[in-house]
């Protein structure tokens, strides 16, 4: 089983690995009878909270769809996701919107900012959803978007952000209500090299806390580094669970690298 | 997330007045064809509805239109006269005559012929002159329109004389009616005169008009005209009804004899069906241009109810703005028009085609809103991914 390949050595050594998010014999098959596409087989892994999980592999190979499972965008064809000790099955439609709202948080590629909002008013839709009073999510949002280095950037527009700065933004609308579970999908994948690594840097340091589980689908080898434990995948199977070498700044320093950034 | 859903519509400028003005052409599009086609159609019966005293009209069965008339005869009258319930009756002459002025200039004119004694079915609206010197000899009333077709940018002048069908006349006053169909002009004159002007025709009654004494109900009446006419003689007899009745056998006729309703109602429409398909369209479109953002927002928690919310947000707020500049345009369109053409004097905005209107662009915004939004709530959220 996949818990036998738990990591001996990470940079958490100090509290015990607890276990978030746990995939039970997942199995996902799309269409049906000759077309019948069985994309993840049986799956069992265990994801921990308070460290940075990678998952990585080839094009193709389920990693998009296993974290739509595990978000609960999408449901398994068999097999079950337990969050946070809450099996996932029994989360039915108003139910698991809502989990969704108060427990998810996400991070995309193309990183889907509202155009027609502000940074700050980006960052404050998670609390919108969740019925925060707007005036209350503004407050938070400046500050979450201060923690991700853009307090500068309050009131511009995506069309007026780079494509890293965007990402940030996105983090920031992703953690701002403090959600448990934090899925990325190819966040680097749109940026240059720099942009990418600060990206993942930004979320290494602002996401990664006690009681929070952080998934980072990506092939972007140059920022394998910034995982603690690594998932490989192919063909909708693990291969090969190992822990990466992690970055060892702390927060303070991210964040000064990245204000420095913003002054010119 | 209503305020999510306002900024997501005017965040962007360019697409919002887009959507906005889309509809409001749609709308204007409606309401201004229909305001138009129905103006012209009422033309049709405008002398009869100028008419304002008389309640009951009566006329030949067979008669078809206020236009083609087969004329009674004197003693028709007196039968009317006799009919219990009938307080007073007058005679009405309607017919075309040929005005002539002293330049040699001419003019088809709209003929009518009013009670000698109470000038019932004169106009009401006189701008020169009195009504009341229609009772002097050869005097005859035009209206204004058709007295700038004969005289182009000269002053109104009462006293002029015109030739009725090679016969003196002497304008003594200037009036205002509806626009009629044609766009003749409109002489009144006393009905002895209008005999005199027609003289060749054998008979010239073309209606009676009537009144219900006090305590008869105009239907009532109509009914026993009818009865008592048919009752005498041989005679083909006599057919009354409501002032309202004779409008819209009027606009009926012209509605099923004319080309007008084919002609104009392939424009209105086209006119209804390209408005509120840009109504509908341009509405339809900025939803599913939003398509992906509706998806992250499901991504992120926002539940089915939530996402028909903001849409039925969008669409009230994109279907009032749009409904208020499209009838805004149509009002402003006549008050400009209506002003420069005479033509088309008497054409506005009636509310029940601005309500109309309302009511299609409203449909279509939900129909356009539906479709969009069924669009929405099927969409995997899982497709923020892709
Ligand atoms: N909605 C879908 N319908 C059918 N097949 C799908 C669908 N989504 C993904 N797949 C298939 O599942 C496999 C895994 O896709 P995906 O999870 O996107 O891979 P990855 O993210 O690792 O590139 C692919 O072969 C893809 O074609
Ligand atoms: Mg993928």
């Amino acid at each position: 089983m996949n818990t036998l390949l738990m990591p001996e050595s990470s940079i958490n050594t100090q509290s015990p690995l607890k276990v978030g998010v746990a995939c039970v014999k997942l199995v996902k098959e799309f269409g049906d009878g000759a077309n019948r596409n069985r994309v993840l087989h049986e799956l069992d892994i265990d994801f921990y909270s308070n460290q940075l999980t990678l998952l990585v592999g080839p094009s193709g190979c389920g990693k998009t769809t296993l974290i739509s499972i595990i978000a609960g965008l999408l449901f398994p064809t068999s097999g079950d996701v337990e969050l946070f000790g809450t099996p996932q099955s029994r989360l039915k439609g108003g139910k698991l919107v809502r989990f969704r709202a108060q427990n998810v948080g996400f991070v995309f590629q193309q990183y889907n900012l509202l155009p027609a909002l502000t940074a700050t008013e980006n960052v404050c839709v998670p609390l919108l959803i969740q019925g925060v009073p707007r005036s209350q999510a503004l407050i938070k949002a400046k500050e979450m978007l201060d923690r991700v280095g853009l307090a500068t950037r309050a009131g511009a527009y995506s069309r007026e952000l780079s494509g890293g700065q965007q990402q940030r933004v996105a983090i920031a609308r992703a953690l701002v209500h403090e959600p448990r579970l934090l899925v990325c999908d190819e966040p680097t994948a749109a940026l240059d090299g720099n942009s990418g690594r600060t990206v993942m840097q930004l979320i290494r340091e602002v996401s990664v806390q006690p009681g929070r589980v952080v998934i980072v689908v990506t092939h972007d080898s140059r920022v394998y580094s910034y995982g603690d434990r690594m998932i490989e995948m192919s063909d909708g199977r693990v291969t090969n669970i190992s822990n990466s070498p992690s970055s060892s700044m702390t927060d303070s320093q991210v964040i000064s690298q990245f204000k420095s950034k913003e002054t010119h | 997330m209503n305020w999510v859903a306002w900024k997501m519509l005017n965040g962007d400028p360019v697409k919002y007045l887009g959507t906005v003005f889309g509809v409001g052409f749609g709308v204007l599009l409606i309401a201004q064809q229909c305001s138009i086609f129905v103006g012209i159609i009422l033309r049709t019966a405008n002398p009869i509805a100028d008419v304002r005293e008389a309640q009951i009209w009566v006329m030949d069965p067979y008669l078809q239109n206020a236009d083609e008339i087969k004329p009674l005869s004197d003693s028709d009258l007196y039968r009317i006269r006799g009919v219990e319930g009938v307080d007073w009756a007058v005679k009405i002459y309607k017919g075309l005559a040929r005005a002539k002025i002293e330049t040699g200039n001419f003019r088809q004119v709209i003929l009518m012929g009013v009670d000698d004694q109470s000038l019932i079915g004169a106009p009401v609206k006189m701008i020169e002159g009195d009504i009341r010197d229609l009772k002097r000899p050869d005097a005859i009333v035009m209206d204004q329109y058709g007295y700038k077709y004969l005289w182009p940018n000269e002053p109104f002048q009462v006293g002029r004389e015109v030739e009725m069908n090679d016969r003196r006349a002497v304008i003594v006053g200037i009036c205002d009616v509806s626009a009629p169909f044609q766009s003749f002009p409109v002489v009144f004159t006393r009905y002895s005169q209008a005999v005199q002007f027609v003289a060749s025709e054998r008979q010239q009654l073309s209606f009676v008009v009537a009144a219900p004494r006090q305590g008869y109900q105009v239907d009532e009446v109509c009914r026993l005209i009818n009865e008592q006419t048919r009752s005498i003689g041989e005679k083909s007899g006599l057919i009354a009804m409501p002032y309202r009745e004779f409008v819209w056998i009027n606009i009926k006729y012209y509605l099923e004899n004319t080309g007008i309703p084919v002609n104009f109602g392939i424009t209105i429409t086209l006119g209804f069906i390209v408005g509120t398909a840009i109504a509908g369209q341009t509405f339809y479109l900025f939803t599913i241009e939003n398509l992906k953002q509706f998806g992250a927002l499901k991504a992120m928690g926002v539940t089915n109810w939530g996402i028909v919310g903001m849409i039925c947000l969008q669409a009230s707020v994109v279907g009032v703005i749009g409904l208020s500049i499209g009838l805004g345009l149509t009002a402003l369109f006549f008050v400009a028009t209506t002003r420069l053409l005479p033509d088309l004097r008497g054409l506005h905005l009636m509310w029940e085609i601005a309500g109309g209107t309302c009511l299609a662009v409203t449909l279509i915004i939900c129909l356009a809103s539906a479709l969009s939004l069924r669009k929405v709530l099927t969409l995997e959220p899982a497709v923020v991914f892709r």
